[in-house]
């Protein structure tokens, strides 16, 4: 009932507004199973207001679409949405006024009372004004395990990282991997956000990452972090896989133990028909730190000369966080809704952890609103040549990264 | 070149001068858009590269002079030296190996075996196809689990190990498999023509001469086919510099920064990284590179010509 008044709602709008359906081409990086089910529902909504929905799915990952969504940009030849993370990706494209302000449908749509947790909207917002629309809240700070593994290890599936790294010498023997992890350095460099996180503190990874202390990035809690990730990188050996979700594949097949990866890698296990809990089993904050970081995706929509798209692109960033639409774009694709007034329909026991730590309010900024695209890439850069070069020891690579938080803006 | 120099001796006439400019007005007005498109596309975007590699832009250009920071900081990266180091050893093994694999196809189907249509064709094929498609195409082939390792041990070698894109040694080397089986084939056909264009006195000579084959080829021949050397080596340059896509499509820099090329480097900070001063020193410095390589061998096989 509800979903029916909001779409005729719009559907009111958009006949109000133009005579013929306008066409919106949105890009996004969203391919994987999970991701792609998820999209599909805003296309779903969308088309049900009259509007058609052109989709621009890029496929490898985000390092990959945002050169191409920004080329366009800057070229001329924008599309009517894009999907970033927010928080400084986009930051400079704003301040040029390639953008389009959605203050005005904040306004109306009360966003600043539904958008929870509210840092949402602040990585949104630069100078008071809004420009961009959230539409999830995921989160880095997740260990996936596999049950089957640990069984076929004879172990009992750890309850945190140190548990898991005494463990992982069974899983060895019974010809598994330990650790599943990606090839792309965006994977290992996340995969040490987490590790932080967890060994080194909440504090530490604030003084480190907001306030870039180089002198925490080279002290003693993050030496403890450098030697987990160090031995982390032994664990991940056996297993060649370059996409996150082969990663995922591996664990959802029992032949690797686990995966450190943001909560999306969930849509692959109900993809794969997994049941959390009994196929699969989730440790926010690797068990030692229960915390959730809101990162989380983000529609942006670069300004047009066209009146009738810049009214339809205002319809759609209403449209995205509008109740019906959030509840089944975030149980296809495992995220957590951005709205607290919403249920999913689907909630696992993993989705619930996560719901309980949000309403407890044990949240972190995520690392892309604190860090610059800048400092991202080099941190990427270092991290994933640590994990590749078995001589490079962990006491360089924290000697690298502290200068490279000196240097960070 | 006789006629050219003749007509110049004909310009030196005091009388003719003014004409000079006016002659062949046709061709002259039709090479304008041309010489636009060289001057405002080509030097203008270079120079304007350059003028920004000194400047702080981040995602958009602004001009806020950092002098050399940005050069030092490429000089400072690992991952720049590692490009440069990859770039070198793909480049000299795909230069020596396409020309001598390119020549020695050439050589081979010159000597008139038979279904030199059908072989030609195969070995041109592979031009046809995209750097991206050759990379994807090659991804699968060097997988373990999909490609040429599996297929050796499903047919009973349980020992056989072929797998250079994991590995951060010979990751450059699965790279230049793919390229030298896209590329190989236009430099055969080029080579092949030109040794078609070679006059079938010159091998009735040797003949008679009783000069071998393999000698005639290396003495005689290649000599004689020195234009057709430069072409190639000239496409097969730019190829090199230029070589982006096929480490996108097969490794993405990987394993870790170890297939990293400079081209990589460039678009990385540029759109990744929201650098773009970043990413125009360091396109600024592949630029130097080219002309420094370029200009002297460019100088000395051109140049040379007009002194003689």
């Amino acid at each position: 009932m509800k979903l029916t008044t909001k779409l005729m709602a719009l559907t009111a709008i958009v006949s109000a507004s133009s005579a013929s359906a306008v066409e919106l081409e949105v890009m996004h990086w969203w391919t994987s199973g999970g991701e792609a089910a998820a999209v599909a529902k805003f296309a779903e909504a969308w088309d049900a207001t009259g509007n058609t929905w052109v989709d621009g799915a890029i496929a490898g990952g985000g390092d990959t679409a945002r050169p191409i969504m920004v080329s366009r940009i800057i070229g001329g030849d924008p599309p009517a949405a894009f999907q970033f993370n927010h928080g400084r990706q986009a930051e400079e494209l704003i301040e040029a006024g390639l953008l389009l302000d959605l203050t005005d449908v904040a306004e109306a749509e009360g966003w600043a009372d539904i958008v929870n947790p509210s840092n949402l909207l602040d990585a949104c917002t630069v100078d008071g004004r809004i420009y961009c629309a959230p539409v999830n809240i995921h989160s880095w700070q997740w260990m996936w395990l596999s049950n089957g593994a640990y069984e076929k290890a004879g172990v009992p599936v750890p309850t945190s990282w140190t548990e898991f790294a005494a463990s992982a010498d069974a899983l060895v023997a019974a010809g598994i991997t330990p650790l599943a992890m990606g090839g792309q350095s965006w994977q290992q460099n996340g995969a040490f956000g987490v590790m932080s996180v967890a060994l080194a503190g909440t504090d530490a990874w604030l003084a480190v990452n907001r306030d870039k202390n180089a002198e925490v990035a080279g002290g003693p809690e993050y030496a403890r972090v450098f030697e987990a990730f160090g031995a982390a990188r032994e664990l991940s050996a056996g297993l060649n896989v370059q996409d996150w979700n082969q990663a995922t594949a591996a664990v959802i097949n029992d032949t690797a133990g686990a995966q450190i990866m943001g909560d999306w890698a969930q849509g692959e296990f109900a993809v794969a028909g997994e049941v959390a809990g009994e196929d699969y089993s989730c440790l926010p904050g690797l068990g030692e730190v229960a915390v959730l970081s809101t990162g989380g995706d983000a529609f942006y929509f670069p300004v047009v000369d066209d009146a009738e798209i810049t009214a339809a692109q205002k319809e759609l960033a209403a449209l995205l966080l509008s109740p019906p639409v959030q509840v089944s774009f975030n149980s296809a694709k495992g995220s957590l809704p951005i709205r607290g007034d919403v249920d999913l329909t689907t909630v696992n026991e993993c989705t619930q952890k996560g719901l309980d730590l949000l309403a407890a309010g044990n949240l972190l900024p995520d690392g892309a609103a604190l860090l610059s695209p800048d400092t991202v890439t080099q941190l990427n850069d270092l991290m994933t040549e640590f994990w590749n070069t078995p001589s490079m020891t962990p006491a360089e690579v924290q000697e690298q990264y502290a200068a490279i938080i000196a240097d960070a803006d | 070149m006789a006629l050219t120099d003749a007509t110049d001796t004909g310009q030196n006439i005091p009388v003719q001068k003014p004409k000079r400019l006016f002659k062949n007005l046709a061709s002259k007005i039709a090479a304008i858009p041309m010489v636009f498109t060289a001057l405002v596309i080509f030097v203008g975007g270079t120079v304007w590269t350059i003028v920004y590699s000194f400047t702080s832009s981040g995602l958009l250009p602004r001009l806020k002079w950092v002098g050399l920071d940005q050069y030092e900081r490429l000089w400072n990266s690992r991952k720049w030296l590692v490009s440069i180091e990859n770039l070198a050893i793909y480049g000299i093994c795909s230069l020596i190996l396409t020309l001598v694999i390119g020549f020695t196809l050439a050589a081979l189907l010159d000597r008139k075996v038979r279904g030199e249509g059908a072989l030609r064709t195969i070995f041109l094929y592979p031009f046809a196809l995209s750097f991206i498609v050759t990379g994807l195409i090659w991804q699968w082939i060097l997988n373990p689990e999909l490609g040429l390792q599996s297929v050796m041990r499903g047919i009973g070698w349980e020992s056989f190990a072929f797998d250079p894109l994991n590995n951060s040694k010979l990751v450059m080397f699965g790279l230049l498999i793919a390229g030298l089986w896209q590329g190989t084939g236009l430099i055969m056909c080029i080579m092949l023509a030109g040794l078609r264009g070679i006059d079938e006195d010159i091998w009735k000579a040797a003949r008679v001469d009783g000069i071998g084959t393999v000698k005639t080829y290396i003495r005689v021949i290649i000599p004689m086919m020195r234009p057709v050397f430069v072409t190639s080596l000239v496409l097969i340059g730019s190829g090199i510099v230029k070589l982006y896509d096929l480490v996108v499509a097969q490794t993405s820099g990987g394993p870790g920064l170890s297939s990293q090329v400079p081209a990589m480097y460039v678009m990385t900070s540029m759109f990744g990284g929201q650098n773009l001063g970043q990413g125009f020193a360091a396109s600024t410095m592949m630029l130097v590179s080219v002309v420094i390589i370029l200009v002297p061998w460019a100088i000395l096989e051109f140049g040379g010509k007009k002194r003689g």
